[in-house]
């Protein structure tokens, strides 16, 4: 029977002849990421009378949630995972300012076409990006792969969206993923894996892909995948850390639902508080006073976002009494913002320049808000208190959008600067 | 498990994470005894002061969307909430429940018509829910899971796949 991603992708790894949705199967996942939670897993770890791991090479271990640690029982918490790793032999580990996991995994060359990753991380949909099958799973079920190396997964329904045209200039994946996401809502390919087709998301760098499987986290999916095509085989050229073996989707296998959109129509988009599937053109919310804008993120702090921001910031300033915050997504990234001469631009405009990690976009340090300020942001949520405080609004946009509202002290679009 | 008896807490569509287990408590607070304390901040303030062991959750659909925290659950398994009832659940969320063994229902006919403030009867094993405005049938378990659920959660379950490998 012709069989869609996912479908193929756990019957492989199930090693059975074929799956259906809603089967059960119990698979061994190839990567298992958990990031500053490494430690409270340990804990569930012990409770269930685990002493060393399964496979110390399965894990991922990296710090970004609060990196540097803002307090002491943060940084207890990562003495705890350093002693963790050093003590099972764990080498793929990643102490602070390395990166956020989503970003590492890809970087280092971990997520990998045709592999299964697990993280303790709703986010982990991201290294779909990559033709892996990844989805995030709680703490209590990561423990118990850590000491059982398996793990039961229910087979998803799936989900095929395509995407026909070009994106107009000036509108990025961003806008395209809040754009469906305001269409099908929060709960719009729950429990599904969603796969991306089309020449616009073809037409796409990885980076701009990324931000795709990263959201569909905000539309419930259980994973998303896109294709890989000789863009991400070049990438992973000199980085994958071993051979893989490629799944693609049969030609006429049979997905739950189908939707097709056209780039050509989509327009810069904004969710606004306090639900991400609030979704709004930025035409309708103009003009609306901001106190920070924050660029950074898994979903949006690669080079071409912050290159975007960047451009939208060259020789203009931050409006007084606002305030903007710049996390680079990775040491990586980090490093050539520097040599483009970009971190310059947004230190001379009057940003601050952050290490990198995952920063004020849960709320844990570098940038909360105080009562009754309104932020705008390149992450993904905007719910109530995500950033730290509850009577604070967050909205939610594309660089060059939280970059031209920085400058303007309210919600803009670049070109009308 | 068995037979599960309580007041209901009734809430809407999209409940996330965010509200039933603030974020910034995710690495101070860490004892599980501790999070009932915080469970549903958010959403509904009274609630972590007057629940009661048994009492049970009523949601509209995705309830528990958002982030994979755990504590969002543990919050209220902890505080031996009953079982949570909704049109339908966020799937990391309802991975963690039966994880945790918090029965995860979903049963959209019954959050219809039942009233927050009253008292229902669930009976797991028979698939009903029992209320003022009449009976309701959800489908049982798949059997790969409530072997966990009967462990008492994953937890125990893990525990004794370790002793038998050993």
């Amino acid at each position: 029977m012709p069989q869609t991603f996912a479908e193929k992708i756990l019957a492989r790894k199930a090693q059975l002849p074929e799956t259906v949705p809603g089967q059960i199967v119990e698979i061994t996942p190839d990567v298992i990421l958990s990031h500053d939670n490494t430690a409270p897993i340990f804990g569930l770890f012990q409770r269930m009378g685990g002493v060393k791991v399964f496979n110390p090479e399965m894990h991922a271990v990296i710090l970004d949630h609060a990196t540097p640690a803002p307090s002491t029982k943060h940084a207890e918490n990562h003495r705890v995972i350093r002693d963790f790793v050093k003590e099972q032999g764990i080498n793929n580990f990643f102490d602070i300012g390395k990166g956020i996991c989503h970003q590492i995994l890809v970087e280092e060359g971990l997520a990998l076409p045709g592999e299964i990753i697990l993280g303790s991380d709703s986010h982990t949909s991201h290294a779909g990006v990559m033709g892996a099958f990844a989805a995030g799973i709680g703490r209590t079920e990561m423990a118990s792969i850590w000491a059982i190396g398996e793990i039961w997964l229910r087979v998803p329904e799936s989900m095929k969206i395509t995407v026909k045209n070009c994106l107009p200039v000036g509108v990025t994946s961003k806008d395209l993923a809040l754009y469906i996401i305001g269409d099908r809502k929060s709960d719009g390919a729950l429990y599904m894996s969603v796969e991306w087709h089309g020449e616009a998301v073809e037409a796409l760098p990885l980076s701009q892909r990324a931000t795709l499987t990263n959201l569909m986290a905000e539309m419930g999916a259980k994973n998303s995948y896109i294709p890989p095509d000789q863009r991400t085989l070049d990438y992973l050229q000199d980085r994958a850390r071993r051979e893989f073996t490629p799944v693609y989707p049969d030609e006429d296998a049979h997905y739950a639902l189908e939707l097709e959109y056209d780039a050509g129509t989509i327009e810069p988009m904004i969710a606004c508080p306090h639900t991400v599937d609030n979704v709004k053109p930025l035409s309708a919310v103009k003009g609306i006073s901001i106190d920070q804008a924050f660029l950074g993120t898994c979903t949006n702090g690669r080079l071409d976002d912050l290159a975007a921001a960047a451009e939208v910031l060259k020789g203009r300033k931050i409006a007084p009494g606002r305030r903007m915050i710049v996390i680079p997504a990775s040491e990586a990234v980090y490093l050539a913002a520097l040599q483009a001469g970009y971190l310059e631009t947004f230190l001379k405009a009057g940003a601050v320049v952050e290490s990198p990690g995952c920063g004020p976009c849960m709320g844990n340090h570098m940038g909360v808000p105080a009562v009754g300020e309104v932020s705008i942001s390149t992450a993904n949520r905007n719910f109530r208190g995500r950033m730290g405080t509850k009577e604070s609004d967050v909205y939610l946009a594309s660089p060059a959008v939280v970059a031209a509202s920085a400058v303007a002290g309210e919600i803009q679009h670049p070109r009308d600067l | 498990m068995g037979k599960i008896r309580g007041r209901v807490w009734k809430y809407g569509d999209d409940v996330n994470t965010d509200v039933i287990f603030p974020g910034k408590y995710t690495y101070t607070v860490s004892d599980p005894s501790e999070m009932p304390q915080h469970a549903l901040e958010d959403l509904d303030p009274k609630f972590a002061g007057e629940v009661k062991p048994q009492d049970v959750i009523v949601a509209g659909s995705n309830w528990g969307c958002g982030s994979s925290r755990e504590q969002a659950v543990v919050c209220l398994s902890e505080a031996k909430v009953g079982a949570i009832i909704a049109k339908s659940f966020a799937r990391i969320y309802y991975r963690n429940c039966l994880n945790n063994a918090l029965p995860a229902i979903v049963c959209p006919e019954a959050v219809d018509v039942i009233q927050n403030g009253e008292t229902i009867e669930i009976k797991l094993e028979e698939g009903k829910i029992i209320s003022a405005a009449g009976e309701f049938s959800f489908p049982p378990l798949p059997a790969a899971v409530m072997e966990i659920f009967n462990a008492g959660g994953l937890i125990e379950y893990t525990k004794n796949r370790l002793k038998v490998e050993d």
